[in-house]
């Protein structure tokens, strides 16, 4: 421990520990701008500039390593004035409209403004307008309220190794584009929507379906459904200032009633189907010795990610569609069907966490009701406001269940929205379908928590099977190269393996409540197994409404109905623009 | 600059010089850390980087091509532009700059509708600016392919240009 002092203040520190860390420890709250605690410090925006007495230039404080006997000013005149030119600067390059704004509220830039008390702008008004990036289905870029952090690249990169985004151009012509200025949709960009999430202003944010479901909601002549997806329940009442890891499963369905959906069901119900679609097809490979090991499918992010970069593994990834497109194609065939409404009457709305499950539903082949499955996809941060526009406060929702036949579900399809969920919820099914017999206990722990990649070995029955979890597409990319370096030598050791492109999981998605960090992630996972923990059924196999769904519509798991109607296939995708190419 | 990859952009046709590339490449695959030195050799078959060449250079190389992007628009010397049959390089070094070297590099902009470091559609000029030529006595300095142009005086340019076919 070394010792110096932060405005005065005596200080022991650990060395190597940034100004801005040790800062902290004392309460004192450097401000920052494209610093993230989850990513690693670049000192890009020069907010964090602090004064070392005796050093000649101001300093970074969140790249600069604290000193033995240093005394630092966070406010002297100096830092303060500088610190304000600096936010002033970066103001005079930013589109100020930040009433119509959808950052409004919840941007960094904004609230740093009004901390350090600026009320007039010395700089000329920003208006070079340049056009906004609407090529993606799932995300837009809004390059006039970039302030070239470089958070997105960072994340894009480092966190999701998918390289989509960059910095081009230099000095004062940098910008923050793909490459060529193509556009996101025209690039390898896999809809993971971290960018957004990690961006501090509205310069990255989801392509909105909010204004299509309305008028859906609005139209006498359609029957609109809705499912919500696991990580909802854990993350929705952030928006609402709910305390962070408030469980408000019932409140949400009773919310999305008064919103005025005809049905209000659930995709958890689907994720229970899909742990039996997959797992049979995970045990059938097993016992038949054949394309191992299995990779999960549901995330649509990653499964674009395996198509563009690791297309030769598509025969190891699970045929079974994600819940989102079983219950889209189940609400236009199974649904329409027992209720006895036209198909084409139906529009079928899912709530996700997620931005990449809006390409996903968009994807040609996802129509195997015969019109396209699920019509419109809304994030979190889309519902959120939808409630919030139609006046309804999700604190004081009663707590209701979801409708039948698509809404009951168990603690096993709830996990799903945690990194780890949807591996340990296939185990519990996988171990009965190997041996018919329960397995005892259901926690099944070294595949939870936040470790990049988590790896178990669990005994079925004599069978021991090696299972590896992977989140974060830069954590993928290293186990699929581990992977198929070793299917190369003709001997991969993993069975199953279960892949999430966001980190965290579902509750870290591209769709959660802007300002989150891994900590809120983790917290919202311990919402999920509380969840699972509580509820009278914790097997897939043993939801009543999965049961009946086989006896009155598919037959069997993985029965010729089920595959035509719940799998799906993959293609192989350029690297260059993100496009199906010939194979 | 590397003899054997010498522009032959002037005699073939861009088509006819992928094989040439293809060869270039070959040497570096796999080789991220030969990014720089890649995209010299192919600027200098090509005279510029157009997209397909970018591309070609990412996959050979296993890098991003956002990471090709991001250096060729980094530095000055690579373009993703064609250079014209003239090439016009304006000084705005100190001398030149303060004799008003900005006012003719406005004056080409307008009349030629390009910006620094674009060219023209019909690849008749392209317009650069040089940081010094060593011809201070002689700012504001000008110079159209090897022809040195001195005192230049923006009213003058129209029909200095107009030489150029």
């Amino acid at each position: 421990m070394e010792k110096a002092r932060i405005n005065n203040i005596e200080i022991e520190f650990e060395e190597g520990t940034t100004i801005l860390d040790v800062a902290k420890t004392l309460g004192i709250n450097i401000p920052t701008l494209c610093h993230h605690p989850d990513l690693i410090p670049t000192g890009a925006c020069g907010v964090c500039v602090v004064e070392v007495e005796g050093l000649p230039t101001l300093t970074r404080a969140c790249t600069t390593p604290l000193e033995k006997g240093w005394n630092v000013q966070t406010n002297s005149a100096r830092a303060r004035n500088t610190r304000k030119e600096v936010v002033e600067l970066i103001i005079s390059d930013h589109d100020m409209d930040c009433l119509t704004c959808i950052k409004s509220g919840k941007c960094e830039l904004q609230e740093l403004a009004a901390n350090l008390g600026i009320r007039e702008l010395t700089y000329p008004k920003y208006t070079d307008k340049k056009p906004v990036d609407t090529t993606s289905v799932s995300i837009v870029r809004d390059p006039n309220k970039c302030i070239l952090c470089g958070r997105c690249v960072q994340v894009c990169s480092e966190i999701q190794t998918v390289n989509a985004l960059t910095f081009a151009e230099r000095s004062s012509e940098t910008v923050i584009t793909t490459a060529s200025g193509e556009g996101m949709g025209n690039s390898p960009c896999v809809n993971c929507g971290q960018c957004a999430v990690y961006c501090p202003v509205g310069a990255l944010y989801e392509n909105s379906s909010v204004e299509a479901v309305w008028e859906a909601l609005n139209n006498p002549d359609k029957h609109v459904v809705v499912q919500e997806a696991p990580a909802i329940r854990a993350m929705l009442g952030e928006e609402f200032g709910m305390e962070l890891g408030t469980l408000v499963a019932g409140k949400m369905h009773a919310a999305l009633r008064r919103l005025k959906f005809d049905a209000v069901f659930d995709t958890n119900f689907t994720a229970d189907l899909t742990i039996l679609e997959e797992g049979t097809e995970v045990v059938g490979r097993i016992k038949a010795g054949k394309d191992l090991p299995v990779i999960t499918s549901c995330s649509p992010g990653w499964i674009k990610f395996m198509e563009t970069f690791y297309p030769h593994l598509r025969k190891h990834v699970s045929t079974a569609k994600s819940p989102q497109q079983m219950f889209g194609t189940l609400s236009k065939t199974y649904y329409a069907e027992q209720k006895g409404i036209a198909p084409e009457k139906i529009v079928s709305v899912s709530i996700m966490p997620c931005t990449a499950k809006k390409f996903e539903a968009l994807r040609d082949e996802m129509k195997d009701s015969g019109f396209q499955d699920v019509d419109f996809v809304l994030t979190t941060r889309e519902l959120a406001r939808m409630l919030k526009e139609a006046g309804i406060d999700l604190k004081t929702m009663p707590d209701e269940p979801a409708d039948d036949p698509l809404g009951e579900y168990t603690g096993a399809a709830t996990i799903f929205g945690a990194t780890g969920g949807v591996m340990e919820a296939a185990l519990r099914s996988a171990y009965f379908l190997v041996t018919g017999r329960e397995l005892e206990n259901l926690d099944i722990t070294p595949v939870r928590g936040l470790k990049g990649r988590k790896e178990a070995e669990v005994d079925v029955d004599g069978i021991k099977l090696k299972v590896a979890v992977a989140h974060g597409l830069g954590n993928a990319r290293k186990l699929m190269d581990k992977v198929s370096a070793q299917l190369a030598n003709g001997n991969c050791e993993y069975h199953f393996i279960e892949v999430m492109a966001c980190p965290g999981g579902c509750v870290g998605g591209g769709g959660q409540p802007w300002g989150s960090d891994m900590a809120m992630r983790a917290r919202r996972g311990q919402t999920l197994y509380q969840e699972d923990k509580s509820l009278p059924m914790r097997r897939s196999h043993e939801n009543p409404s999965v049961k009946a769904i086989y006896e009155k519509y598919l037959g069997q798991p993985n029965s010729e109905k089920s595959h035509h109607l719940l799998h799906t296939h993959y293609f192989k995708r350029s690297q260059i623009d993100g496009k199906v190419v010939e194979d | 600059m590397d003899g054997e990859h010498q522009c032959l952009c002037a005699q073939k046709s861009e088509e006819e010089l992928y094989p040439e590339l293809d060869k270039i490449i070959d040497e570096h695959r796999g080789k991220p850390e030969d990014l720089i030195m890649v995209l010299h050799k192919a600027q200098n078959l090509f005279g510029y980087l157009p997209k397909k060449v970018q591309e070609k250079v990412a996959l050979g190389l296993n890098v991003s091509l956002n990471e090709v992007y991001g250096v060729i628009t980094f530095y000055a010397f690579f373009t993703t532009v064609p250079k014209g049959r003239h090439s016009i390089r304006v000084c705005l070094g100190t001398a030149c700059y303060v004799r008003g070297g900005q006012g003719v590099i406005e004056k080409i902009k307008k009349d030629l509708g390009i910006k620094v470091g674009g060219t023209t559609e019909d690849r008749r000029y392209s317009l650069d600016v040089v940081r010094c030529i060593g011809a201070c006595g002689l700012a504001p300095a000008m110079l159209i392919n090897d022809d040195v142009y001195a005192r230049t005086k923006p009213a003058k340019l129209t029909e200095i240009l107009e030489k150029y076919e």
